[in-house]
């Protein structure tokens, strides 16, 4: 990933902020310039809960080139407390063991990097909790 | 003085088995059990490294101080093995925290107690008025060459202190060090591996500074073993930490609660402020705790706490030391080669 790309998604990679609407109290995640539910363009920052629950779940085993390594891997669709769906790899679990709904917790981890030279992209995947 | 206002550890959730590393290499595992008195150790998963680990254990100790994170004012992260050799952990664990901007930051290297430097200077920074907050952090991933006997205990874990004016859980009664340029174990530039002296790092090292700095500590705090209820020190095995509290005067059951490495491992940076945290976690308010760790190199930081009633608050807040070393995975030597980046899949 581009450094600078990488940098402009650091508040919702790192620190999981959302944009809270202010017209209509919509969370939109990642931030939006534009409400998709009532258009409006006043946000307040809002920060997303750690624990949820898997929605529904895929097995990646042919990966993009950045994320060979890493394949098989799972990637699921996580409701947040509070209803926020993100999308994220669920680690630190045996692929046969994840189940649709499943509690899971945000962990930070290391998503991806630009071979031994580049940057390291860090940011939130699931894993069990505890 | 200073006060620890919330701490918090992480363990990382794979573990391998001494017997799995020593089928591979040939080697007797009962004399590494009974030896060194290690059963398994932690292993990070491939998207773990110090600043994840760092990340997380500093958000266990934010939970624990119930403190705006924004009000951290100093963040230095300890490690042998930062992810880069030139950019700091500091400034990803301070985004992840959400610390204000305006914070001190900076990487600690001093082998294996990179960590304990980073709680040295955050207190002198909270004692003199500096900062309100200073979070400090002992992070490792350490590696041991293959078939080496550092592979049977280099681990992975952190542990992560804030520090403030205030009493917090644990008041700072007295700190000192000791230090000598010891040549017992390094890494040079570009190397992947350490090397380290063998049986030097015995004697001349690791019991000379410890015994030395925690006696002087003692000394100068007019304190006896017997006013400890808990003692912790680095722990390199399972071994090395039991004989120093001996040799010290300290019994067995005041080393107990911090004693983690036979089924962590060596975490380096991490290792005796993690073993710090799992004393917390059972500690009682008015009990004293003495803490040396020891870094190659060599040198020992040693601190004397005292716990205060604001522990029974805090310690549920956030995830326990060993609940998290009870939660675990064993994995094969196949699969450790691959976490550990000793192979690589071919793309």
């Amino acid at each position: 990933m581009f450094p600078s790309r990488y940098w402009r998604e650091i508040p919702q990679r790192y620190r999981l902020e959302a944009a809270k609407c202010t017209g209509c109290g919509k969370v939109s995640f990642p931030p939006r310039s534009k409400c998709p539910k009532c258009g409006g363009v006043e946000f307040d920052e809002a920060r997303l809960p750690e624990k949820g629950v898997v929605k529904t779940f895929t097995i990646i085993r042919v990966a993009p080139s950045q994320f060979v390594e890493q394949a098989p891997y799972a990637v699921g669709i996580v409701e947040l407390e509070g209803g926020v769906k993100i999308t994220a790899q669920i680690v630190d679990c045996p692929l046969e063991d994840i189940k649709i709904g499943q509690k899971v917790r945000i962990e930070f981890r290391r998503l991806q990097e630009d071979g031994c030279s580049g940057v390291i992209c860090y940011g939130y995947k699931c894993v069990p909790a505890l | 003085m200073a006060g620890i206002v919330g701490y918090g550890a992480y363990v990382p959730r794979h573990r391998i088995k001494v017997e799995e590393i020593a089928k591979v290499w040939g080697t007797d595992a009962e004399s590494y059990k009974r030896g060194l008195m290690l059963k398994e150790k932690s292993v990070p998963a491939p998207d773990q490294d110090t600043i994840t680990m760092s990340v997380e254990a500093a958000r266990n100790a934010v939970k624990r101080a119930g403190i705006d994170p924004v009000l951290i004012e100093a963040v230095y992260v300890g490690s042998e093995s930062h992810p880069y050799a030139v950019k700091p952990s500091g400034t990803v664990v301070s985004e992840a925290v959400g610390t204000t901007r305006n914070i001190h930051c900076a990487d600690f290297e001093f082998a294996c107690k990179a960590g304990s430097e980073a709680m040295f200077i955050c207190i002198g920074l909270v004692e003199g008025g500096a900062v309100r907050y200073g979070l400090a952090i002992g992070a490792d991933t350490s590696q041991g060459a293959p078939g080496d006997a550092l592979e049977y205990s280099a681990a992975a874990g952190a542990a992560a202190f804030i520090f403030g004016k205030e009493d917090g859980v644990a008041r700072v009664l007295h700190t000192h060090t000791f230090m000598t340029d010891t040549p017992d174990f390094w890494r040079r530039e570009y190397e992947y591996y350490p090397r380290h002296g063998g049986r030097f790092t015995g004697e001349q090292a690791y019991f000379r500074h410890i015994t030395t700095a925690a006696s002087q500590m003692m000394e100068k705090a007019k304190m006896k073993p017997q006013d400890f209820t808990y003692a912790v020190f680095h722990q390199p095995n399972g071994k090395f930490p039991m004989k120093v509290g001996e040799m010290l005067g300290f019994k067995r059951e005041q080393m107990e609660a911090g004693w983690l490495s036979p089924t962590l491992g060596n975490t380096y940076s991490g290792s005796s402020p993690m073993g710090l945290t799992a004393i917390l976690d059972v500690a009682k308010p008015g009990e004293k705790i003495l803490m040396t760790s020891f870094g190659s190199g060599a040198g020992s930081d040693g601190f004397i706490f005292e716990v205060t009633k604001q522990i029974d608050k805090v310690r549920d807040v956030a995830p326990k030391t060993r609940e998290q070393l009870d939660n675990k995975t064993y994995i094969e030597y196949g699969v450790y080669a691959k976490f550990r980046g000793k192979i690589r899949k071919a793309v």
